[in-house]
């Protein structure tokens, strides 16, 4: 993925709070996943309007850290879960 | 301390227009008419949400011959649930499956018997199923819905596992799950039938394995491993009473799917017991689970919190007690008994007992 694709849900993906556990779950075909905190901020800034430089800028506002630092962390874990099907550009 | 479940399995119906002969509905199949109504089972999703369930699998026979479906996937989706139809295709149309997605359904599981329709419509005994599961495939995708592939091997169709993988590609599922038979009510009455060989088994894993690394990105294969050639036994269903629950269409509350097939245990059924009490306080639900009720060797065993003993169908059928040790087990002092009948199935002819109600 790159700067200016807009990642959204792949097919049959979701981000859900379970609120009996009160935690974050990714949902999907017959299988769940437990984002980490960093993919959780990510998946939450998942909109299928918002680009991955969009994401970027608010997360390096949020945490006001080095937006190169968070950019390649973000591209990372982008990368993963588009590996995983969970994103796709 | 005892966690919530994770998936209900509602098995909404056992009506189905195929008589696969491993079917996993007990030998003794639900009527029509002591199926739950729309509104109990829309109480039973409810309860299954606020129980902690995150998924359902609406499944059967088959989930399309209830034709409330659309109304029982909009309850589903409006409790919270993540909803997944198991289907095996033949009754599916594009307005119907419209009328589900728009309900809210997310994922379609979607069965073939083989990749062969001469062969998977033997299996199935239905003239033409095949055909109709490959446009039921097509509407699935042209639908929008994520879709996976199921097919159940055995000796009559593993050979073809290459041409399964090519079908789910051909169908653009993002997953294909091959899953060896598993061994008890319908399919222990045509092992003999099914058990496939150590040789086609050595096949087919290199054949999952290589396919793996090759479309890595683009399929993801889930392989479920047979018990008669392995030396360990599966988790099933992830310990008894740990992670799913199953409601049968009469409305009895059970801990896997076959439980029914164990003689002599009782479940609490949705008509007076609530999920939440089934889960937490029925017998058949404490029974096996944990590991204190473990006889040797698994009491104390290193892997007695990884399998957790294995199936209690599959001991119950061939050892005749659900307590014992799972007979997958090298360990088991039934362990031979696999071996035996894989004896059996090498001379056996491949005639079927079909699923008939
Ligand atoms: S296994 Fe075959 S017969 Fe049994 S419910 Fe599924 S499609 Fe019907
Ligand atoms: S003895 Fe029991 S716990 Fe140990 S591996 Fe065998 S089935 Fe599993």
């Amino acid at each position: 993925m790159i700067g200016t694709d807009i990642p959204r849900f792949g097919p049959g993906m979701k981000l859900r709070h379970d609120q009996a556990r009160d935690r974050w779950t990714v949902m999907g075909p017959e299988r769940m996943f437990l984002p980490d905190e960093t993919a959780l901020e990510i998946l939450r800034l998942v909109d299928g309007t918002r680009s991955v430089d969009a994401i970027i800028d608010d997360l390096a506002a949020r945490f006001a850290a080095p937006r190169a630092e968070i950019g390649a962390d973000v591209l990372a874990m982008l990368a993963d879960l588009a590996t995983k099907g969970v994103v796709r550009a | 301390m005892t966690e919530p479940p994770l998936a209900l399995l509602a098995e909404l119906t056992h009506r189905c227009p195929l008589q696969c002969p491993y079917c996993s509905n007990p030998v003794a199949l639900n009527g029509p008419g002591e199926e739950l109504s729309t509104a109990e089972w829309t109480r039973v999703f409810q309860e299954a949400a606020a129980l902690g369930c995150l998924q359902i699998h609406l499944s059967g026979g088959e989930p399309m011959a209830r034709r409330d479906l659309v109304e029982l996937t909009a309850a589903a989706s409006a409790a919270g649930l993540y909803t997944n139809l198991i289907t095996s295709g033949v009754l599916m149309d594009a307005p119907r499956l419209a009328a589900l997605r728009d309900a809210g359904l997310e994922h379609v599981q979607l069965s073939v018997q083989d990749a062969e329709a001469a062969s998977a419509d033997r299996i199935a005994n239905l003239p033409g199923g095949h055909a109709k599961k490959l446009v039921a495939a097509q509407l699935v995708r042209d639908a929008g819905l994520a879709l996976t592939l199921n097919a159940v091997v055995h000796r009559q169709n593993l050979d073809r596992l290459p041409d399964l993988i090519e079908l789910a590609l051909a169908m653009e599922a993002g997953r294909l799950e091959v899953a060896h038979v598993q061994y008890y009510g319908w399919a222990l009455a045509n092992r003999a039938a099914l058990l496939p060989t150590r040789a086609q088994l050595d096949a087919a894993t290199a054949t999952v394995t290589r396919a793996r690394a090759e479309l890595r990105g683009r399929l993801v294969i889930d392989y479920v491993v047979p018990d008669y050639h392995a030396s360990r036994p599966k988790a099933c269903m992830g310990g008894w009473g740990r992670r799913f629950l199953a409601v049968s269409p009469a409305g009895r509350i059970l801990p896997c799917h076959a439980a029914e097939s164990i003689e002599g245990m009782v479940f609490p059924n949705v008509h007076d017991t609530a999920l939440h009490a089934a889960w937490f306080g029925a017998e058949a639900f404490t029974r096996f689970r944990g590991t204190a009720w473990m006889p040797a060797p698994c009491q104390g065993c290193a892997n007695a919190e990884q399998d957790w003993g294995g199936c209690r169908c599959q001991a119950f059928a061939l050892v005749g007690d659900a307590a014992a040790t799972d007979p997958a087990c090298a360990l088991s002092p039934h362990h031979h008994l696999l071996a035996e009948a894989l004896d059996e199935a090498a001379s056996s002819d491949s005639s079927y007992r079909y699923r008939r109600l």
